[in-house]
């Protein structure tokens, strides 16, 4: 899988707070009504510009405090194809990877990558294409993979189940 | 080689002997989800099962926003009641009872040696009773009610050990800011953290509980402490059934050990807009503050009333200030009334708020305006925290918020 779009770089430390702030979190339930109040805290411009394949970029553990689920929804139904990440807190991983959107961790690409430029992700030779050049990332662990390859945490427990 | 706590209970719910970076699936005890437990029961039904795996394995308390705020949140509180009756599940917590960790811990269901996981990332906080405590998401509780089972990285350990007694006007909170001040949101990223230390055996459990609780602010996965005499006195008679403390070996393979003496700690304050952006007070004190917000998972317990009626016992809260006390359950609030913490409160002008998380996550009771400025006892500050992202969020103990409440700003309570 290959995934060219135009970078949205962050800085360290972003919380789910200003990815989806606390307000929304039971009180909207439609996964495209989340997508309008993505980043809303960070950066409204975001929301508002971004396209289908960005991808975004932060600095150390990206999404850390709240464990909200709805930040890696958010993001992901905004058009978000990856999330490229020095570290990412524990939580915001899990939720990525349940809800099927690539999770990279690599210091180097998110030193070498500028906000705005067009990259490439090939997930399954695992290298980010950048103007600085191709940067190679380690796999996820194959129990994580296994959850991720089949679009999520869901579809791979009905997979599991039988019941899809 | 030994084996931290941490490796112990994973080697033990895997049935296998682990080691940090090994990835296993093992069944929690407890599952807790809150108010978010009727979106996870839609999750739920998408998966094609007709019954839990255990029903007596989920706790569900319903806290984030109660009394619901508008109607959608009242929905979310319908669908859940619902649910728990649809699946017979028996720990269910309706909105009287206070919030999620507390409830859990006043009704003997957190115990030591156990794995609990719940739908929230304050879930550290099960650590304080050496239980393996840890946040997870929303599809991940929907299929442990499928399967009862879910995956775990096998954590590093970092040991963190406290030294020394606590100086006059200093206690947990401060302690903890003063932690994540040093070593960062990320100081224990993907770790479990371990507290221990004289000072650790010595604390109160309210005071103890702190410590866990904010151990996710240090991004960890779970933060633990062996249970002392006074937990386990209280758990005597309340524990919903057998347990057995697991601790550290002597010799288990610690990542780090940071040592930390409170001899000469002073009261900490987190400032706008993360946690570790932590300050002594000396530095920020005389920032004026619009709003107190008494409350939260990390101090509103009983020990907790008691320092901020002694202090506002014959004083008036600032008259530009307005203070929100929330008791952290139903039972700290009847125990609080009857020692008369609530009567003197209230006498100092504060406004007594039903039991629940309040405005932490800023769904209602307490959001404040542009450009105000909140002091509050939760544990997170973030832009937006309480509602609005024109707002600045500090955070600190309840004795500095009580002291600040009465002058108007931030004030060092070892001056007053």
């Amino acid at each position: 899988m290959s995934i060219k779009g135009k970078v949205w770089k962050y800085g360290d430390d972003i919380n789910t707070d200003v990815i989806f702030p606390g307000k929304y979190t039971y009180t909207i339930s439609d996964p495209n009504e989340m997508a309008e109040h993505a980043m809303e805290d960070l950066d409204p411009d975001f929301a508002k510009n971004v396209q289908e394949n960005d991808i975004i970029v932060g600095g150390k553990n990206f999404g850390c405090g709240s464990g909200r689920e709805q930040a890696a929804v958010c993001v992901k139904m905004a058009g978000i194809r990856a999330v490229i990440a020095k570290s990412f807190s524990r939580l915001y991983f899990r939720n990525c990877v349940n809800n099927g959107l690539p999770v990279i961790v690599s210091a180097e690409a998110v030193d070498a990558i500028e906000n705005g430029e067009i990259i490439e992700v090939d997930m399954d030779n695992g290298t980010i294409t950048c103007s600085a050049g191709t940067i190679k990332f380690p796999p996820l662990p194959p129990e994580v993979r296994g959850i991720f390859e089949d679009g999520g945490l869901i579809p791979h427990t009905k997979k599991i189940l039988g019941t899809d | 080689m030994g084996q931290t706590f941490a490796e112990k209970i994973l080697s033990k719910y895997s049935g296998k002997t682990v080691v940090p970076g090994e990835i296993v699936e093992i069944k929690p005890d407890i599952a807790m989800s809150h108010d978010n437990t009727a979106a996870i029961s839609g999750i739920f039904e998408q998966l094609g099962v007709d019954k839990l795996d255990d029903p007596d394995r989920h706790v569900i308390v319903l806290d984030h926003c109660t009394p619901p705020a508008n109607e959608k949140f009242a929905m979310n509180h319908k669908i859940t009641r619902n649910f728990v009756k649809k699946h017979g599940i028996k720990h269910f917590f309706d909105i009287e009872q206070g919030i999620c960790h507390q409830v859990i811990i006043e009704n003997g269901l957190c115990l030591p040696g156990t794995v609990m996981v719940g739908a929230d990332s304050h879930s550290t906080t099960y650590g304080a009773f050496g239980a393996f405590g840890t946040g997870i998401g929303r599809s991940e509780t929907a299929v442990i009610m499928a399967t009862g089972k879910i995956w775990f990285r096998v954590p590093e350990t970092i040991k963190i050990i406290i030294n020394g007694e606590f100086p006059e006007g200093v206690g947990s909170k401060d302690l903890i800011l003063k932690i994540a001040g040093e070593i960062k949101a990320d100081g224990a990223l993907y770790k479990a953290v371990e507290f221990a230390g004289p000072t650790i055996e010595n604390m109160t459990i309210s005071s103890r509980i702190v410590l866990p609780n904010m151990a996710v602010e240090l991004g960890a996965k779970i933060g633990y402490m062996i249970p002392n005499k006074e937990t386990l006195d209280y758990l005597d008679g309340r524990a919903q059934k057998e347990f057995e403390v697991v601790e550290s070996d002597p010799d288990a393979n610690f990542e780090k050990v940071l040592e930390f003496d409170i001899s000469d700690l002073v009261p900490q304050i987190a400032c706008p807009h993360t946690v570790d952006n932590v300050k002594p007070i000396t530095e920020v004190e005389g920032t004026k503050i619009d709003e107190v917000f008494f409350g939260s998972c990390t101090n509103a317990r009983l020990e907790d009333f008691e320092v901020v009626a002694a202090v506002l016992k014959g004083n008036q809260i600032h008259a530009d200030v307005r203070m929100l006390v929330f008791p952290a359950s139903k039972d700290i609030f009847l125990e609080a009334m009857r020692l008369g913490y609530v009567q003197t409160i209230a006498e100092a002008g504060a406004i007594i708020m039903n039991t629940g998380c309040g405005p932490c996550m800023g769904n209602h009771e307490g959001v404040p305006a542009d450009g105000e400025v909140v002091l509050a006892t939760n544990n997170r500050n973030y832009k937006g925290r309480l509602g609005n992202k024109e707002s600045d969020v500090y955070l600190s103990s309840p004795l500095v918020s009580a002291h600040s409440a009465i002058k108007g700003f931030i004030t060092d309570p070892r001056n007053n």
